[in-house]
């Protein structure tokens, strides 16, 4: 019997959630428990209606010793990247938007401090978070030439991860989170996300225990160490003592000036291991992929690796400069920073040099294009952070909006357009299709993310600036020349231009969105091939 | 040994950095040892065996 057990199991589990709903101690926790207890019976319809009688399918058949790839859930997490996507470039939109114009705060769920976290967990564990479930099983699968390890516990890891997001999502617009950024679930979600994270762990381990490929591919070492680290990140941030065993709240098992740290311990390593090994990896897969040839050194790539996981784990203390934490601390946190720049361009440069010999494809591959501008915002961004990370800069840049346009050319810039450009790789192939529904799209995609990335950034660069100098401003009484809440008045005008960026990404991603389902279901755009449409030049008369 | 702070850095910044340094050293040279080339190029390659 097909999907019976796993039928029973949920709707045991939902029934476990409605006696939480029922004996909850605090009213966030009862709501919050309706909500999984909604996603769990609709779960439990789905398997029940999907339950097969009978013996069940026949062992998967291998022909001349080919393992039989497990795509299904490669095809699932490329939908679920694009849906979350989409969401939470929406919500960025929305919170852009009332920051410029405060009466569209919609008390008390749709405020700024619930929707935030709600955007930044979209695009980051939602977004990326699947782009890289999906593509680390593609790529493992391929490297290794093994099957998925682990049988139904890929779908567990899948679809329990999905239910983690709803219920960190469901979360934050109730007003519940441990305020810790980056990692606002309450402790019973963190939990659950431990479970899901370690049978991740075990199915990538179990491929690569399994692989018929003697040599581990070096996209490999970048997946792994990014789901190890992340297990390791999220268990010790997570210490807390709940309050109650049914209620939302719990306290950290840290204090002071100690939380702060393993706070940003964990913060910076959440953008070091989570959009950054775990995207390299990605990177060493899909661009030496689209363009046809193998990465140009592959023994820089496994000092590019060694490097980046050495250094990385060090920077965090950069976030917490002029604070309570010991000086040394926060000088320590800044050479790590410094050092770092250098892995970070040695991988810019791999990933680029890779195409050497065939920069012409770049005028003809828009999906090339668009990885090789994600290498290029990787190298921005990886200058600018170290560069922001030095005590001097940081006496200015520090709570402006700077900080906020380098987060967003580094996840927008490079995360999102090596992910976009692995969606347009794999799409075709997972539903073996003969190419995108149309590349002239994708083009159109490249340009506006590009052009909304640009307008974002260079809004923040300057918005950023000028507040770090009206903070700082003094009159030659010793007196601040600024108020607060004029620094803030001034910003109007940039945040509008930064929603009009951010609108375009998400344009862009809609554009891709239409792009990829006629793909999916069968649509060829008739057009003529990028490059094939100029006249072959005639000879003066 | 006893596990108070300071005994724990002071062990970190010795030994523990030591023996960091020791494996990237290890790693980097290994990379480029006479005959790593070979391997190397043969390892970039994986991903086109497949597909």
């Amino acid at each position: 019997m097909k999907n019976a057990p796993e039928a029973v199991l949920v709707g045991l589990a939902a029934f476990l959630v409605l006696l939480g709903a029922a004996f909850a101690r605090d009213a966030a926790f009862a709501m919050h428990a309706w909500v999984a207890f909604a996603v769990l019976v609709i779960a439990t319809v789905i398997l029940f209606r999907r339950i097969k009688f009978g013996a069940g399918e026949p062992a998967v058949a291998t022909t001349d010793g080919q393992p039989v790839y497990n795509d299904g859930v490669v095809r699932y997490g490329a939908i679920a990247t694009m849906f979350w996507g989409i969401a939470g470039f929406l919500v960025g939109v929305v919170v852009a938007a009332q920051l410029a114009w405060p009466v569209l705060n919609i008390e008390p769920w749709l405020n700024f401090g619930r929707l935030r976290p709600l955007h930044t967990s979209a695009v980051i564990f939602a977004f990326g978070g699947n782009a890289l479930l999906a593509t680390s099983f593609y790529v493992v699968q391929r490297t290794c030439r093994a099957s998925l390890f682990g049988g139904k516990l890929v779908w567990f890891v899948f679809w329990g991860y999905q239910f983690f997001i709803v219920m960190a999502a469901t979360g934050y617009l109730l007003g519940i989170t441990q305020g810790k950024e980056y990692a606002e679930p309450e402790w019973y979600v963190d939990l659950w996300l431990t479970a899901v994270w370690v049978c991740y762990l075990l199915v990538f381990l179990g491929t690569i225990v399994k692989r018929k490929e003697p040599h581990i591919y070096v996209a490999n070492w970048f997946y792994l160490s990014f789901i190890v680290t992340i297990a390791m990140l999220h268990v010790v941030n997570g210490l807390s003592v709940p309050v109650s065993f049914l209620g939302a709240k719990s306290y950290s098992a840290f204090a002071g000036v100690q939380d702060a740290l393993t706070q940003w311990w964990y913060g910076h390593n959440a953008v070091g291991f989570f959009l950054t090994a775990g995207f390299l990896g990605m990177m060493y897969y899909f661009v030496p992929k689209q363009a046809e040839r193998p990465v140009y050194s592959y023994r820089l790539s496994i000092v590019h690796f060694w490097a980046l996981i050495f250094l990385y784990i060090w920077a965090g203390p950069h976030h917490l400069h002029y604070t309570a934490l010991p000086d040394w601390a926060q000088t320590l946190g800044m050479v790590f920073s410094v050092m770092l720049w250098m892995p970070s361009w040695g991988g810019m440069i791999n990933g680029l040099m890779t195409l050497s010999g065939a920069w012409d494809k770049l005028r003809t591959d828009p999906v090339l294009r668009m990885l090789v501008i994600s290498i290029a915002f990787y190298g921005m961004s990886t200058f600018e952070g170290p560069m922001m990370s030095i005590k001097t800069v940081n006496a200015l840049s520090h709570y402006t909006d700077w900080t906020i346009g380098h987060v967003h050319s580094g996840a927008l810039g490079w995360v999102g357009m090596v992910s976009f450009g692995a969606i347009y790789y794999l799409v075709p192939k997972l539903w073996g299709r003969e190419r995108l529904y149309s590349m002239r799209l994708v083009n159109w995609h490249f340009w506006l993310a590009t052009l909304g990335i640009v307008v974002y950034a260079a809004v923040m660069w300057v918005s950023g600036i000028q507040q770090g100098l009206m903070w700082r401003e003094y009159d030659d009484q010793g007196y601040l020349v600024y108020s607060f809440a004029e620094s803030i008045e001034a910003m109007h005008p940039y945040y509008v231009m930064r929603m009009f960026g951010g609108l375009l990404f998400l344009l862009g991603a809609l554009v891709m969105v239409f792009n990829l389902v006629q793909t999916i279901r069968g649509k060829l755009r008739p057009e003529t091939p990028i490059g094939a449409e100029e006249p072959a030049m005639q000879p003066a008369e | 040994m006893d596990f108070d702070y300071q005994s724990m850095r002071t062990f970190a910044d010795s030994w523990g950095l030591l023996y960091m340094m020791g494996i990237f050293i290890f790693v980097v040279l290994w990379v480029f040892r006479p005959g790593g080339k070979k391997h190397s190029d043969d390892a970039a390659n994986i991903p086109f065996k497949e597909d």
